[in-house]
């Protein structure tokens, strides 16, 4: 226990706790809450959050000329779990939310295929669907953490440009049979019907073994900000992919070499070379409790969780360090995992009092192991990092402050 | 069983599988025009008829790109010219000029989301000219040529060579 800075078995948590917890409720039996008694409000047609719990999107950030071409992110540190509710998933926007009209709207199979034909949204509600759930992480995340400096910042602020929900949709490879796609093209490009016109280029093997036309997110039809009346879902992909407002999809050879995944969504090194595709989000986990701009109370024991995905495959495993990364131990990976599924990691932490440096570093399917900060900006161009995946640190003061911190 | 049963089964069976794959997708599909495209590539598919010259392009350029792109397309944040020679620099300024790999995408990119906020609104010889002012201001096309279709795919960018495709790397690997 001492080599890992306070870092403890699972089993000692919950032993633990348990005198607190008797405590009490104990005290709570003593009082008479206005709520104990007459009648609460009635029903509502659509719910909304306790009255007591503020939610909101963060860091909502628009062009200073443009102010619907930006970004909002989750608020990572305030939700538990995996999923994300709809109205707190992260928003990128290049040129604001169109509001569309589903009777109005089509999506168009072109290209290189025998049957060019388009469907209408009712079409498509007919069709034979999947439920996933699946992260969405926008190839900019956590840029904040590849500056020189390190922002006092949250959780959310730093990594909400990530989301997770479960989707659902019509596989793409079955209206691109329908439509009798050439088995020898090999890539696509998706367009969005917003003003920008947003479209990317995809690779038809991605796109055969498991995108999706989804057309609800969490159980509802797609929010205007996430696509309605329907959207790409490149599973594991940066976000940028998963084309909102989908409108067409047109089968080709080649990449169309857009302006996203050109002068954009491309990766360019110190040696003014650039890497094009690199489509997959790397393995990647972020604490979120205890995380930046928190205090903790007092000294005691505290669950460190977090969480942790990637665009390679499961998350096989999740270690924490309470000392900066001198120590490791492994935490419980307590959600189910799945391909691109993001997991929650819980870990018990006593917390001496002393200053500490809590990270957290996942590993996944396909082998790669999340890297340092320094590991991850080795060969990065200053400034314009995306992909970024390095571990994040929060450092713990003695006064109980958490901030975040580059080691 | 009658022959004209016996047929009817034998039938019946030849046509099974087209018919349970016919059972299962609901056809629901309208046919549409086969030429359309999502996206502008190198190969210049889907280029329209037309052209533009740099000097007809300045006009377009003044009138709808100036106030956010500036003078010579040199506002930061928003540049579209300069940067040759910094992509391996402590300060790389990606433009059009400095990183762009294929100028097709100027024409793909102006045409369906210039300029901000009046979208769609150029014509496809207003495209090709504003086109060939935005190389021109990249030192690439001089002030008395102009661009149509072929002219446009034949430009060779100065960073062609400078990305390198990982997915195809990745695929073949």
């Amino acid at each position: 226990m001492q080599r890992s800075n306070g870092l403890l078995d699972r089993r000692a948590f919950l032993v633990g706790s348990a005198g607190l917890v008797s405590a009490t409720v104990l005290a709570g039996t003593q009082t008479k809450e206005p709520w104990r008694s007459g009648p609460g409000q009635p029903m509502s047609a659509y719910g909304s959050p306790s009255p007591y719990v503020s939610l909101k999107r963060l860091q909502i950030t628009g062009h200073p000329l443009a102010p619907e071409a930006g970004a909002s992110s989750t608020p990572l540190e305030r939700l538990n779990g995996t999923l994300t509710p709809n109205s707190l998933h992260f928003e990128r926007h290049h040129s604001g939310i169109p509001n569309i009209d589903p009777s109005r709207h089509r999506l168009q199979i072109i290209g290189r295929v025998e049957r060019p034909q388009s469907f209408g949204y009712e079409d498509l509600l007919r069709y034979p669907m999947v439920s996933r759930i699946l992260f969405i992480e926008c190839s900019g995340n956590s840029y904040a953490n590849t500056l020189p400096q390190a922002l006092d910042k949250t959780a959310g602020e730093l990594n909400g440009l990530f989301s997770c929900a479960e989707w659902t949709g019509i596989p793409l490879r079955l209206l691109l049979e329908e439509a009798g796609f050439d088995p020898k093209s090999d890539w696509l490009v998706a367009e969005g019907a917003d003003a920008a016109g947003m479209n990317r280029s995809v690779p038809l093997d991605l796109a055969l073994e498991d995108a999706m036309v989804a057309l609800f997110q969490n159980g509802e039809p797609l929010r205007g900000e996430q696509g309605f009346p329907m959207r790409l879902l490149v599973p594991g992909c940066e976000g940028n992919l998963s084309i909102k407002w989908l409108r067409s999809v047109e089968v080709r050879k080649g990449p169309a070499h857009t302006r996203e995944e050109t002068s954009k969504y491309t990766d360019l090194f110190k040696n003014g070379r650039a890497d094009q595709f690199s489509l997959r989000m790397d393995v990647k986990s972020v604490i979120t409790n205890p995380s930046g701009q928190m205090g903790l109370p007092n000294h005691g024991v505290y669950e460190v969780s977090g969480l942790a995905w990637s665009g390679h495959g499961s998350i096989d495993s999740v270690d924490v360090s309470a000392d900066g990364g001198s120590s490791w131990r492994r935490a419980e990976i307590q959600s189910q995992p799945g391909p691109y599924r993001p997991v929650r990691f819980r870990i018990p932490w006593r917390w001496t009092g002393q200053p500490a440096v809590l990270q957290s570093r996942a590993s996944d399917s396909a082998g790669h192991q999340q890297p340092t900060r320094a590991e991850a900006l080795t060969n990065s161009a200053p400034g314009l990092t995306y992909h970024y995946n390095g571990i994040q640190s929060w450092q713990v003061a003695q006064s109980g402050r958490v901030s975040n911190v580059f080691l | 069983m009658s022959f004209c049963s016996q047929l009817a089964v034998l039938f019946f069976m030849l046509q099974l599988p087209s018919v349970m794959a016919d059972a299962l997708a609901p056809q629901l599909g309208k046919p549409i025009s086969t030429d359309l495209v999502a996206g502008i590539g190198p190969d210049g598919q889907g280029l329209p008829r037309g052209a533009g010259s740099v000097s007809e392009g300045r006009i377009v350029y003044e009138a709808h790109c100036l106030v956010c792109h500036g003078p010579e397309g040199k506002m930061p944040g928003n540049a579209l010219a300069g940067g040759r020679g910094s992509l391996a620099t402590d300060r790389p300024n990606k433009t059009v000029g400095s990183y762009w790999p294929y100028a097709t995408t100027l024409f793909d990119y102006i045409n369906r989301a210039m300029p901000y906020g009046n979208e769609k609104l150029l014509s496809a010889n207003e495209v090709y000219g504003v086109s060939a002012y935005v190389l021109f201001l990249n030192g690439i096309l001089d002030d008395d040529e102009s661009l149509d279709a072929n002219a446009l795919r034949a430009v060779v960018m100065p960073n062609r060579e400078g990305f390198q495709n990982v997915y195809s790397v990745k695929s073949s690997d």
